[in-house]
């Protein structure tokens, strides 16, 4: 089956995370209008970061292929391509996704928040910080996309135990080994973000 | 001669203390530019086609219509008609094109016609492997069958440790570039330095014309050493592309398939003992695969390996799947499961605490004093004494709690490396290696050595690695890194600290070795009134920077690293009976080492090394169809790896002591992990009372032994 035919049976559904946070929107998502588009390049308007993108890609293209070898977006890993591992996490319209399971036709009209997006010149966002100070990070490879999957579950869960912790990251796997440290840091960077100080 | 001792552990100012690596916030922010991250202007991408087949002949390949198609920039066939493929995942032809999309498109393009060839890709039963087993030389010790008749019990079992992956989460890859008659390569690769020689070879290409480069990289855990087929096929793409550059990163299922496993390991083994648990003799008859070159032999009895009476027999299977790696610790793991196993049963069967029945054999090891204080320090951790029971007396509910013990050793000695370290006259100070940091804190433990000699902040040492045209410095494999360049570092740095003494010694009326650097000065010893700031010092330099060379030479590490550790780890488990779940309760780790650059770091090693054990024991295992030659769970929803909620607690206990301090630096990369799986293995035994005899411990393979099937 085709990744496009995959996705068009899931709809954006597919790139959440195992909590189901997208299920009813994808439900209700129309097919684009009921035109079809492609399968050459279409230009596509992605909203990243508060930046609008101007970009000419063909409809099959993942947000994930769009941010890494369009945008030089790098931060979002490919590791698994198959919405299994987390290393390609992003927010979009508040909610985590797996971005290589969410086309980028599909991502227009919505905020797209990137780690890049989320630390502001040097000052680390609080969860990068906290993973930092944890030393919740080895190779680094699955690290940005923790980072955002923390980010949004802490934004929607400000106040977590560990174990609900744990269930928020439940959707992103790490090989290095890097889960004692980030259980510390995801429980820090809930007390540094309730403080404001990073608002 | 310089003094290069490593300061005494009361005087050090950095290295010891608990510090943050150095690339956290780049890797934290995502900014860390790994090779597969690279996007140069013009870059093209490059996909392989890949043999579906175990086993199989190409009669045919046509590559004429993926060439035609728009977009493509070279194709390139690797197995040409006739080539007999051995595993599924060989590379058969690979495509450059100006977009990934297109790129795949090309390869479905392409028309390959294979002859089927029978395959076997099973070697979990020997007696099925047919004429693929190649039994080495039986190694007889002692006489073991007079000592297995005087032995007062004796115990069988059989145990089984799979193939597994690496599963790096960045795949193998590089970026090439060419630059007129010179190479711009850019792997993921644990070995900058060596890369760009072998990719030479394969090439027949001049090594020095190559320029590697790479600053980060997601994973190796031992795979990522050789330039490989897809860097030698990266390097042609270009060249056929009009110049521009080409990347080629391996998709998850190739990956899986022929990037990297660890040998399986099999064995029977039966073990003799007098009543007071002495063990007297061993006999074994083990197998295993590492694909079709066969595979690594387990040392086994391990640890343990002055049993006085033993017979050992093995076979090396040859199956038709990806070859296997170096993967962290090559041969331990397996080695340390299959002994600890069959050690934990002859306990059980002696009725006997196994911590005691290790410490009763520990003269049967090459560090008895050492295991003995380790089993002390973990029962201690761990409550074992209060906490264990014999086996299977673990209460009348459905979940049982268990405990079991592992054991492990490893070398550690710091490789081959050569740093250089420059002052400037201006109190810069840049120390360059050609090293890499696979995520152990390589480079902050190297600006931590850098910045305790110099008496600076680590804010003051600009650190070079990653960079073919700095000093060599070996591959980061068997843990031999950290030991390698921090005895350059340190070398270079006292070498470099030395030339700053005799420039500024005559304007402090002193002699050179009069001086110390101490927080940021240049002062007589003990004497901060006759002191330059480091930067009045520097400048008496004039117009000339200082820069001096260390090498650790591996023959003599003068003192500054060594080789040899020990240690043990211990699992505390309960196993739903009814459903066959094993749950992590604690898991500790005590690890021998020598001095510690930085125990965060150091720490984080041995948490790493324990959940990637947790991986293996619960969950990882390559799964081969017998029916189709295929690797069923190249990806990774089937092949599992432990999630955060899945390792329990885990507590590591790191024996930073002055007596140890004074052997130097000895790597521990690679230890900790050796003894989990075996450690999980035996307490899931003494929680449910039988032995489930394979690993992973998986709920179907629990509750087959609960039932008294085989599995």
């Amino acid at each position: 089956m085709s990744r496009r035919g995959f996705i068009r049976g899931v709809g954006i559904g597919g790139g959440a995370l195992g909590t189901g946070l997208l299920e009813k929107e994808a439900l209700a998502a129309p097919p684009a209008g009921g035109k079809t588009e492609g399968p050459g390049p279409v230009p596509i308007t992605l909203n990243i970061n508060g930046k609008p993108y101007n970009l000419n890609l063909e409809p099959r293209v993942t947000l994930l292929d769009a941010l890494r070898n369009h945008l030089d977006l790098t931060g979002a890993k490919k590791v698994c391509d198959r919405a299994t591992c987390g290393a390609c996490t992003v927010i979009v319209s508040g909610k985590v996704v797996y971005s290589c399971t969410v086309l980028a036709i599909d991502a227009q009209g919505k905020e797209i928040q990137t780690i890049e997006g989320i630390s502001t010149g040097n000052r680390l966002h609080p969860v990068s910080a906290a993973f930092v100070n944890h030393d919740a990070q080895q190779c680094g490879y699955c690290t940005p996309g923790f980072v955002m999957a923390a980010k949004g579950f802490l934004d929607r869960n400000p106040n977590p135990t560990l174990e609900q912790a744990e269930h928020g990251l439940c959707g992103n796997l790490c090989r290095c080994g890097t889960y004692v440290g980030m259980r510390k840091a995801v429980l820090e960077a809930s007390r540094e973000m309730k403080g404001g100080r990073h608002a | 001669m310089p003094n290069y001792a490593w300061p005494p552990m009361p005087s050090r100012k950095v290295m010891g203390k608990p510090t943050k690596r150095l690339d956290g916030p780049q890797k934290a922010s995502g900014k860390a530019k790994y090779s597969s991250d690279l996007n140069q202007p013009g870059l093209l991408f490059a996909t392989i086609l890949s043999c579906p087949h175990a086993h199989a002949r190409v009669t045919s390949i046509d590559t004429s219509e993926a060439e035609r198609l728009p977009g493509v920039t070279a194709v390139r066939v690797i197995s040409p008609a006739g080539t007999e493929v051995q595993w599924e995942g060989t590379e058969i032809a690979a495509v450059a094109a100006t977009s990934e999309e297109i790129a795949k498109d090309a390869i479905r393009k392409i028309k390959v016609r294979y002859e089927v060839l029978p395959h076997v890709v099973k070697e979990d039963d020997l007696s099925r492997v047919g004429n693929r087993a190649k039994a080495a030389g039986e190694q007889v010790t002692g006489d073991p069958d007079k000592a297995f008749q005087e032995a007062d019990v004796t115990v069988e079992g059989h145990y089984g440790i799979p193939v597994i992956n690496h599963c790096c989460l960045e795949p193998h890859g590089q970026v090439v570039e060419w630059n007129g008659d010179h190479i711009n390569f850019y792997p993921s690769t644990q070995n900058v330095s060596g890369i760009g020689g072998d990719l030479a070879k394969s090439l027949t290409f001049n090594p020095a014309n190559i320029h590697t480069r790479m600053q980060y990289v997601g994973g190796g855990f031992g795979s990522k050493f050789a330039a490989d087929r897809w860097g030698v096929e990266c390097a042609h793409l270009p060249k056929m592309s009009g110049g521009k550059p080409v990347k080629l990163f391996l998709d998850r299922a190739t990956e899986m398939q022929i990037a990297g496993n660890r040998p399986s390991a099999f064995a029977k083994i039966k073990v003799g003992a007098k009543r007071d648990g002495s063990i007297v003799a061993w006999e074994s008859e083990s197998w295993a695969t590492g694909g079709m070159g066969g595979g690594g032999m387990p040392p086994i009895p391990y640890v343990f390996t002055e049993i006085p009476n033993k017979r050992l027999r093995h076979s090396a299977v040859a199956v038709n799947a990806g070859p296997v790696r170096a993967w962290r610790a090559p041969n331990h793991p397996q080695a340390s499961f299959l002994t600890c196993s069959a050690l934990e049963d002859l306990a059980a069967k002696l009725k006997m605490d196994p911590v005691d029945l290790f410490d009763k054999n520990a003269g049967l090891t090459a560090r008895a004093e050492v295991y003995r204080a380790q089993l002390k320090k973990g029962a201690e951790i761990m409550d074992w004494k209060r906490r264990w029971h014999p086996r299977g007396e673990s209460g009348s509910g459905p979940v049982k709690q268990g405990m079991g013990l592992a054991i492990n050793t490893w070398g550690g000695g710091g490789h081959a490396s050569q740093c250089r370290c420059n002052i400037h006259p201006d109190g810069t100070v840049e120390v360059e290696l050609c090293s890499q940091d696979l995520g152990t804190g390589t480079r902050t433990i190297i600006t931590m050595v850098a910045a305790e000699t110099l008496g600076l902040p680590l804010g003051a040492i600009t650190l070079k690695i990653g960079d073919s045209v700095l000093p060599p410095s070996g591959g980061s494999g068997g843990s031999t890194t950290v030991g390698g360049v921090s005895s350059s570092t340190r070398k270079a740095t006292v070498n470099a600290l030395g030339k700053l003494f005799a420039a500024v010694a005559p304007s402090l009326g002193a002699q050179p070795d009069q001086l110390e650097a101490v927080d940021g000065r240049i002062q007589v010893k003990g004497n901060s009134a006759k002191s330059l700031t480091w930067q009045a010092a520097c400048r008496k330099l004039g117009a000339n920077k200082i820069s001096e060379m260390g090498v650790n030479d591996q023959r003599n590490p003068q003192g500054l690293n060594s080789s040899g550790v020990g240690g043990i780890q211990m699992a505390d488990v309960s196993v739903d009976t009814e459903t066959g779940i094993v749950k992590i309760n604690k898991f500790v780790a005590v690890q021998d080492c020598g001095l510690i650059i930085n125990p965060k770091t150091a720490e984080s090693q041995i948490f790493g090394a324990a959940i990637m054990g947790i991986c293996g024991a619960l969950f990882e295992e390559r799964i081969m169809d017998v029916q189709t030659g295929k690797e069923l769970n190249a990806d990774m929803e089937f092949y599992k790896l432990a999630g955060i909620a899945d390792i329990g607690d885990i507590v590591v206990h790191l024996d930073i002591t002055p007596e140890h301090d004074k052997r130097g630096v000895v790597g521990l990369g690679e230890p900790p992990v050796i003894g989990v799986i075996a450690s999980i293995g035996n307490a899931v035994a003494n929680a449910v009372g039988v032995r489930v005899p394979r690993a992973p411990f998986t709920p179907d393979r629990v509750l087959a032994a609960l039932e008294g099937r085989n599995s």
